[in-house]
């Protein structure tokens, strides 16, 4: 069956996704004139930045001193020292910059009395290397994310990029060389399959939050990036560690942000006990997220949990300025009318740590290229936001820092593109002869398929795995019997079986070939977490406890290293975090405590 | 008891298999305690069903991709408590628009409008090494319009929009058009203006507010559409 043939487009370069690091990404790419398409599953404001609510971190210090000095040292050490260092630094001392571009491009901040962006505390944002919490999340009331969603959206009309709109790429095209050269996408209203062929591939996928029964994460958002890369045989790197959100409504999963404990909420356990200053004496409410949920659940389990079946904790604001919540935080007041059936005003909101963000993903430097093991680029790949793992957020992200991420690496990509194409270090190479085959093979399984597995039920199962067994606490057994649960998953992945044959707008094909790549996350998640036998971050294991020699579980010479799943015979290797900045001194190992 | 069952009437149509559209009754198992809103039975419909088509993404009222006619009136799937809907629940598509299939419409006129009044920031000044500054009164009046989530659920109810959707920008494109023209850092207030003091583009508004009966975001195009009309007079005079 070879040499089946498609439509092939050429482009200078192709950007997968139209969140904020596509967009950001595009608008380089259209500004600087390459012929660049951008394909997204769905209409750009649709992607799943526009659920960001918080705000954006950058040392602007509009109400109080600041440096992007303290901002790495809060971003390495919320990392729990696993973030490398160069991207760190490229990071927070490129937000001020991006932030103000931003603005430039017409978001809507909130300001201060002197007409300058406003910026709330945040977990974990502390001046002068740890010492006091201080105001570094630049915010749009509670509406962050959709504010700068559209604000890039609009810069993009301005620059006359190019969309294709809901196309859902499929696999990444890459020759024997190593070299990517496009990706193959179905456009979802006709079912058409086209090759878009191309000097440079962006990634700009998102995260995979869906791997988990409760998630913040928007249905979209299924990991198509990394499953696409884990197919052509890119490694996925520290996808053990997922952050789990200290406050998704009980029950719904639906975000309710830590600019909530910014503008001065408290968490209260079932005594009303603000406990929290029990965990973390000097930040309290914000501390860093992993801290913070590990904080929750612990009461939860220690049967100080709230409600009926003492399964969730309260997150109080009733002792605010109703005129605070209504100007700051509007937007969490209707997410909890409309999704807790509660006004915040008059009762503090049911709130459980919910699955919200993948750490890991595909290697890339700070340049926004992808990397192979040994750290050289792979020419023609680039990525940029969550799917990418630069890696800036390591075991655990600071909040406000995925924003900033999508702005400084969709922006670096965007330029790394147009250095390598303008100087030839890429061009447009030969398809190979058989590119488009295994995609298609793929197609023609799902649609031939009979007696085979349920989408739905597969994806369900592989959920509510993920969620018993690769949770907030972690178990060395239930990591054991996940791993062979997921392998079981897998086999049911590979013969999913729809009814739906049409050609038309077919949700159906695309929900199973989004599980083609739920699967793949799973696959790397539990496989990498089973092996990492130490606490950091995000990732806490029962026989890896605080110990003298090991505190909180932290093994640093064992383990300070960053994972590598490769899909080929799941197997895992290892390569050191990079300890040096650009420029300044290595923020060196501590004991981590808030 | 938390369960019960509930009467759908569903528009339904497959152009690659279906001469022409018609509607589905489905009954549904509900479960009250862990379906709240109208996107949580799809989903449960979805499973049964995988052939019911509809767009959906966030589901917390933020990305805008559910809105569908639902008991004749626009809304959010997602949105929508199901506990007080009025049996047998009919869902249509979106009025107005092209079908595609099933509950998803072609919202390419809808888009198109909305990029004709230019909706991204002009201001073609050296810019600051800092942020353009802003006072907070100033920002307020941006207030309940930049929160627009482009669902169409407005421009969709307007019988304005219905009749001349390739001339009239519609409740949603000129709710944005008046978002930059209120924006201080904004320049071309002049240019904006002139472009919509058209028979078509702005006029054919005549007040009928449905934009602002079903806009899921409590949001006023029609508040928005009086002011650009103010702007117009007084600029006249």
């Amino acid at each position: 069956m070879s040499k089946l043939t498609i439509p092939v487009r050429k482009f200078d370069a192709v950007i997968v996704g139209a969140g904020g690091s596509g967009l950001r990404a595009a608008i380089q790419l259209s500004e600087a004139g390459l012929k660049t398409a951008v394909l997204s599953k769905v209409f750009p404001t649709r992607s799943h930045t526009v659920a960001a609510q918080g705000g954006v971190s950058a040392s602007l210090g509009n109400s109080e001193e600041d440096h992007w000095h303290w901002h790495m040292y809060d971003t390495v050490k919320g990392s729990d020292w696993l973030g490398d260092q160069d991207a760190i630094e490229y990071m927070c001392r490129k937000a001020p910059e991006v932030v103000v571009e931003l603005e430039h491009f017409g978001m809507p901040f909130d300001r201060t009395d002197e007409g300058k962006i406003y910026q709330r505390p945040f977990g974990g944002h502390m001046s002068n290397f740890g010492e006091k919490p201080v105001r570094r999340a630049c915010a749009a009331a509670d509406r962050t994310g959709h504010a700068m969603l559209h604000a890039l959206y609009q810069r993009n009309v301005r620059a006359n990029t190019q969309f294709f709109v809901e196309w859902m790429a499929l696999d990444l095209i890459r020759d024997d060389s190593g070299q990517v050269l496009g990706v193959i996408a179905l456009e979802m209203e006709t079912g058409e399959v086209v090759a878009f062929h191309s000097k440079a591939t962006v990634f700009a996928t998102g995260g995979a939050g869906r791997i988990f029964y409760s998630s913040t994460n928007a249905f979209i958002n299924t990991g198509d990036g990394l499953g696409m890369a884990a197919r052509a045989g890119i490694p996925l790197e520290d996808m053990e560690f997922w952050q789990f959100h200290p406050t998704g409504v009980a029950g719904a999963g639906v975000l309710i942000t830590e600019g909530v404990r910014g503008e001065g909420g408290i968490l209260r356990n079932s005594t009303n006990e603000r406990f929290m200053e029990r965990y973390a004496p000097n930040a309290k409410d914000l501390a860093s997220r992993d801290v913070v949920s590990r904080a929750m659940v612990t009461e939860i389990n220690e049967g100080r949990g709230c409600g009926p079946n003492k399964d969730f904790v309260l997150l109080d604001i009733t002792h605010l300025d109703p005129a605070t919540i209504m100007k700051r935080l509007p937007g969490i007041r209707e997410i909890s009318i409309q999704f807790a059936g509660i006004d915040p005003i008059k009762a503090p909101i049911p709130v459980v740590p919910t699955c919200h963000y993948q750490m890991g993903g595909v290697p890339t430097n700070y340049k926004g290229q992808v990397v192979a093991d040994d750290g050289t680029p792979i020419r023609g790949f680039y990525a940029a936001g969550e799917v990418a793992c630069a890696s800036v957020h390591g075991a655990n992200r600071l909040g406000t820092n995925s924003l900033l991420d999508l702005l400084v690496f969709g922006k670096a990509s965007g330029d790394s593109v147009i250095e390598d194409v303008k100087s030839g270090t890429i061009g447009l190479k030969e398809l190979p002869a058989n590119f488009a085959d295994f995609t298609l093979a793929r197609l023609n399984r799902l649609n031939t398929q009979t007696g085979g597995a349920n989408v739905n039920e597969t994806r369900l199962e592989l959920q509510r795995t993920m969620q018993k067994h690769c949770g907030v606490f972690r178990f060395k057994d239930m990591l054991i019997e996940g791993v062979a649960k997921i392998v079981e998953i897998e086999k049911a992945v590979a013969r999913t079986e729809i009814k739906d044959k049409s050609q038309v707008w077919n949700t159906a094909r695309v929900e199973a070939l989004e599980l083609d790549n739920l699967i793949e996350v799973a696959k790397a998640t539990m496989v990498s977490a089973e092996a990492r036998k130490e606490s950091r971050g995000a990732h806490v294991r029962d026989d890896a406890p605080d110990t003298a020699a090991n505190p909180n579980g932290r093994d640093d010479v064992g383990w300070h290293k960053h994972t590598l799943w490769h899909r080929e015979g799941s197997a895992l290797s290892y390569k050191p975090v990079i300890m040096t900045p650009l420029s300044v001194e290595t923020i060196a190992l501590k004991t981590r405590s808030y | 008891m938390t369960t019960s069952t509930m009467q759908f009437k569903i528009y339904r149509y497959d152009p690659d298999k279906d001469n022409a559209p018609y509607m589905q009754d489905i009954s549904v198992e509900v479960d009250f305690a862990i379906d709240r809103k109208l996107l949580d039975i799809l989903t449960r419909l979805k499973a049964k069903d995988d052939s019911l088509a509809y767009r959906r993404s966030c589901r917390e009222g933020i990305c805008g991709s559910d809105a569908m006619n639902i008991n004749g009136k626009n809304g959010l799937a997602c949105l929508t408590e199901i506990k007080d809907l009025k049996q047998p629940v009919v869902l249509r598509p979106l009025p107005g628009l092209p079908v595609i299939r099933d509950l998803i419409v072609d919202m390419t006129q809808f888009f198109k409008q909305y990029h004709s009044i230019k909706p991204y920031l002009i201001n073609e000044g050296p810019r600051p090494d800092r942020e353009r500054l802003q006072s907070p009164e100033e920002r307020e009046e941006l207030n309940g319009l930049y929160e627009c989530i482009l669902c169409a659920c407005c421009s969709t109810s307007c019988p304005s929009f219905w009749w001349n959707p390739d001339k009239f920008v519609g409740p949603a494109g000129l709710l944005n058009a008046y978002r930059f023209i209120a924006d201080t850092r904004d320049e071309a207030t002049n240019e904006r203006l002139d472009d919509l003091e058209d028979p078509y583009r702005l006029f054919r508004c005549h007040s009928i507010m449905n934009c602002v009966d079903v806009c899921p975001k409590g949001l006023n195009p029609t508040r928005a559409i009086g002011k650009i009309k103010e702007m117009m007079v007084r600029r006249a005079i």
